[in-house]
């Protein structure tokens, strides 16, 4: 298969100067994996190892009355029965370490459950076959407690509460329940349209489904330190994970990993890490969790489900004038990355296109079902799916080709987008145009003019007045004090032209993790060569049309509009950005290297 | 549980190695063999990550009592190449952009070899029936299926 190359489309923005991009090339690590030398997790054999399976929950939601573990204890090859209280510190969220949303999650659960398959015990035993025996032997004694399943189910009054550190069943993304974007005024957008399109899109849960299932091996090393081989997609993610629930400085753990056997955002949820490092540190032998492919199916974190909820109000020539959104990610029982798709999705809102005024209510909601994690594209491909089915919709309600209203409606350069950005380097217009070329399809001499640096305007690029509601604070709908999921029609208003507010970027912990803009081969600007080593701002936007308000001062915070982002940590927001503070763990490293320019995890004799 | 010896040709070098009552093949050769090139993939015979030749027709590793594999000969992927010569199966992988993250290439590799032992000049729906077996999440199919009828046509002249 050949890659075409249309160099006729923007060619006086690109540098085609490049060495590498069209020409084929080996990868680096491919004649490993055709001769089968390539060393994934469980390519090392270690001597003595033990292997670990867990007990899990039967039941969606359960209360452990009582665990007998007597049997399992007296069966030959049993070495250890791990409890929940083998934990050092049994709680975590995994965006903790980024200092983004509460604890919520225990390594091994007890006394509550909160989804089928959730750990309550693991025994390490000297064959996997005896550590399934072993598990086979606990008895556990269930209180089974109500469960709920559907998102708008566990949102409403008198649901049961799901997960405690968030008990009314949503994220909080302070001060509200969902993540809140408004632009303009859809209201008024739907009283000027001609046509009204409804309509509600779903999307189930998906795994991932590597080859390789999760797993790890680790054992005690030298120099008091743990070794840990695993599979997982966020090495130095599972290490600090890890170094948090096990409460190990991270200089006693020495992370191998990198060879991943499939990944697709299934390996990022760092559990299996912690877990062999807990039994090799109780056991005092290599141990190996790995997870079967019942385990991987049934507990192995999906691609969260999601519902979506569209409104349009169509001009009979087809101009969207309003979008509102009402959009449902199914977190499943505990945060895990979910949080995050509830900004990625509002970020993306409203799809490639220009729309005057947008409203959109996006909720990350906590059910008793497998939590859900990341997966290429997680909180963008579900909402690409439910806009693109949308717009087809729209097309057949108005009555044009679905390729036109696309290209009729698409971001132009210039445009401002409803998050209060800058559309710039847009291409959908001419992405259209060659799929019509391609698929044979018809299009009209006026699409196959249009351009996507033509066609913006003052208007265009312009904040329009925004209406504003304060419905949903977190709370208030269990209580029954919010009436509906959707956006309601705004009880305030905001100037035309308020930005959001500017966002800095967290100063990175050591100057030497900067990226440099030059080695990473991007073009680079004479003068901007020296901000190489600060600290970006997250894109305080500043439009390009001349014509455009000036930017007002940023917004007070009572006035959200703009999807809210983590706030930085008090420590990161007093460090100054261009001198981020000198890098102090918090306990002293008792072992491995500490000198400047050397990896601290690293240990002299390991290094090569 | 005890232990029984069982001896095999690996990749043409005789072998004997202890299994225990009910091991599965894929298994001893990772462990008792050191033979890491069979991947575990799902243990119920559906991924086919494992796939190994005995006697030259395609097995499932994980599906295979160690001990049937007393007196006969196994291939894996870590006996594919001559030496320091990459079997053509391989330099047609490597070319075609046939992998990505590998850990389904040793068992295709295996099914494909099979293939072309039987049948030098496969047509492209033969050799989809041929790693139908094996499941891959990564590349898709389409450079895989490439790759194999690549090699057939590499293999020509000689035997595979």
């Amino acid at each position: 298969m050949s890659i075409e190359f249309r160099k006729e489309l923007f060619a006086d923005e690109r540098d085609d100067g490049l060495n590498e991009i069209g020409k084929p090339k080996l990868r680096q690590d491919i004649e490993g994996h055709v001769t089968g030398r390539t060393a994934y997790y469980d390519d090392h054999l270690l001597d003595g190892l033990l292997h670990m399976r867990c007990v899990r929950s039967p039941h969606h939601h359960a209360r452990v009355r009582s665990i007998d573990t007597s049997e399992a204890e007296r069966m030959k090859g049993v070495r250890r029965v791990v409890h929940a209280d083998d934990v050092p510190h049994n709680l975590n969220t995994l965006l903790s370490l980024i200092g983004f949303g509460k604890d919520d999650e225990q390594l091994l659960s007890n006394p509550i459950v909160r989804y089928r398959g959730e750990p309550v015990l693991a025994i390490v035993a000297d064959t996997e076959a005896i550590a399934r025996a072993g598990c086979a032997a606990i008895r556990v004694d269930w209180e089974v407690l109500p469960h709920v399943l559907d998102v708008e189910e566990a949102i409403a009054p008198g649901a049961p509460s799901v997960n405690p550190a968030y008990p009314d069943n949503t994220f909080t993304y302070e001060p509200y329940d969902h993540v809140k974007l408004r632009f303009g005024d859809v209201q008024s957008g739907f009283a000027q349209a001609d046509h009204i399109v409804e309509a509600e899109y779903e999307m189930s849960p998906i795994e991932q489904a590597p080859i390789e299932t999760c797993g790890a091996i680790a054992a005690p090393e030298t120099a008091d330190r743990y070794v840990c081989h695993t599979g997982t997609q966020a090495l130095f993610f599972s290490l600090g994970t890890t170094a948090k629930l096990l409460d190990l400085p991270s200089s006693r753990l020495h992370f191998i990993g990198g060879t991943v056997g499939g990944g697709f955002g299934g390996k990022v949820d760092s559990i299996t890490e912690p877990m062999a490092v807990l039994g090799a540190m109780l056991t005092g032998r290599p141990v190996k969790f790995q997870w079967d492919r019942e385990e991987e199916m049934q507990v192995g974190a999906p691609r969260g489900a999601e519902r979506w909820r569209i409104k349009d109000g169509v001009t009979s020539d087809g101009r969207i004038l309003a979008r509102q959104f009402t959009g449902f990610f199914d977190a499943g029982a505990y945060t895990r990355l979910s949080s995050y798709a509830g900004h990625k999705g509002t970020g993306h809102l409203p799809g490639p296109y220009t729309i005057p005024n947008v409203a959109s209510n996006v909720f990350c909601v906590y059910t008793n079902r497998t939590p859900a994690t990341a997966m290429r594209g997680f909180g963008v491909t579900g909402v690409d799916f439910a806009i693109e089915c949308h717009m087809d919709r729209v097309a057949e309600a108005v009555g044009i080709d679905p390729i036109s209203l696309r290209i009729l409606n698409a971001y132009r350069d210039g445009d401002m987008k409803a998050h209060r950005r800058v559309a710039k380097n847009c291409a959908l217009v001419e992405s259209c145009q060659v799929v019509a070329g391609k698929a044979g399809w018809g299009l009209s001499t006026d699409d196959m003019a249009a351009n996507s640096l033509v066609g913006s305007s003052a208007e265009r690029a312009a904040i329009p007045e925004t209406a504003l509601d304060d419905e949903g604070k977190a709370g208030e709908r269990r209580a029954g004090r919010a009436t509906t999921a959707d956006p309601v029609p705004g009880t305030r208003r905001l100037p035309a032209g308020t930005h959001g507010d500017a966002k800095e970027a967290i100063p990175v912990q050591r100057p030497d993790m900067q990226i440099l803009a030059e080695r990473v081969g991007h073009k680079i600007p004479e003068p901007a060569a020296a901000t190489a080593v600060t600290p970006q701002k997250v894109a305080t936007p500043t439009p390009t049309p001349p014509s455009t308000p000036t930017m007002p001062p940023a917004m007070a915070p009572s006035s959200h509009v703009a999807a809210p982002l983590p706030k930085p940590t008090a420590a990161t927001t007093a460090a100054e950005p261009a001198k981020p503070a000198p890098y102090k763990p918090e306990k002293p490293f008792s072992q491995g290297v500490n000198r400047p320019g050397v990896s601290r995890f690293l240990s002299g004799s390991r290094r090569r | 549980m005890a232990k029984r010896p069982i001896s095999f040709t690996l990749n043409g070098t005789e072998t004997g190695i202890f299994v225990n009552e009910g091991q599965n093949l894929l298994e001893a050769l990772r462990r008792e063999a050191g033979d890491l090139s069979p991947k575990f993939g799902c243990g119920q015979g559906t991924c086919g990550a494992c796939t190994i030749l005995i006697d030259g027709a395609p097995h499932l590793g994980c599906l295979t009592l160690a001990e049937a594999a007393q007196g006969r000969s196994i291939e894996t992927t870590s006996g594919l190449a001559d030496g320091p010569d990459l079997h053509p199966l391989q330099r047609a992988f490597m070319e075609g952009f046939a992998a990505q993250c590998g850990f389904c290439t040793s068992g295709m590799l295996m099914a494909a070899k099979a293939l072309l032992v039987t049948n030098p000049h496969p047509t492209r729906d033969e050799v989809i029936e041929a790693i139908s077996g094996n499941l891959c999440r990564c590349t898709g199919y389409e450079p895989i299926v490439d790759a194999i009828l690549d090699a057939a046509i590499r293999l020509q002249g000689r035997v595979a």
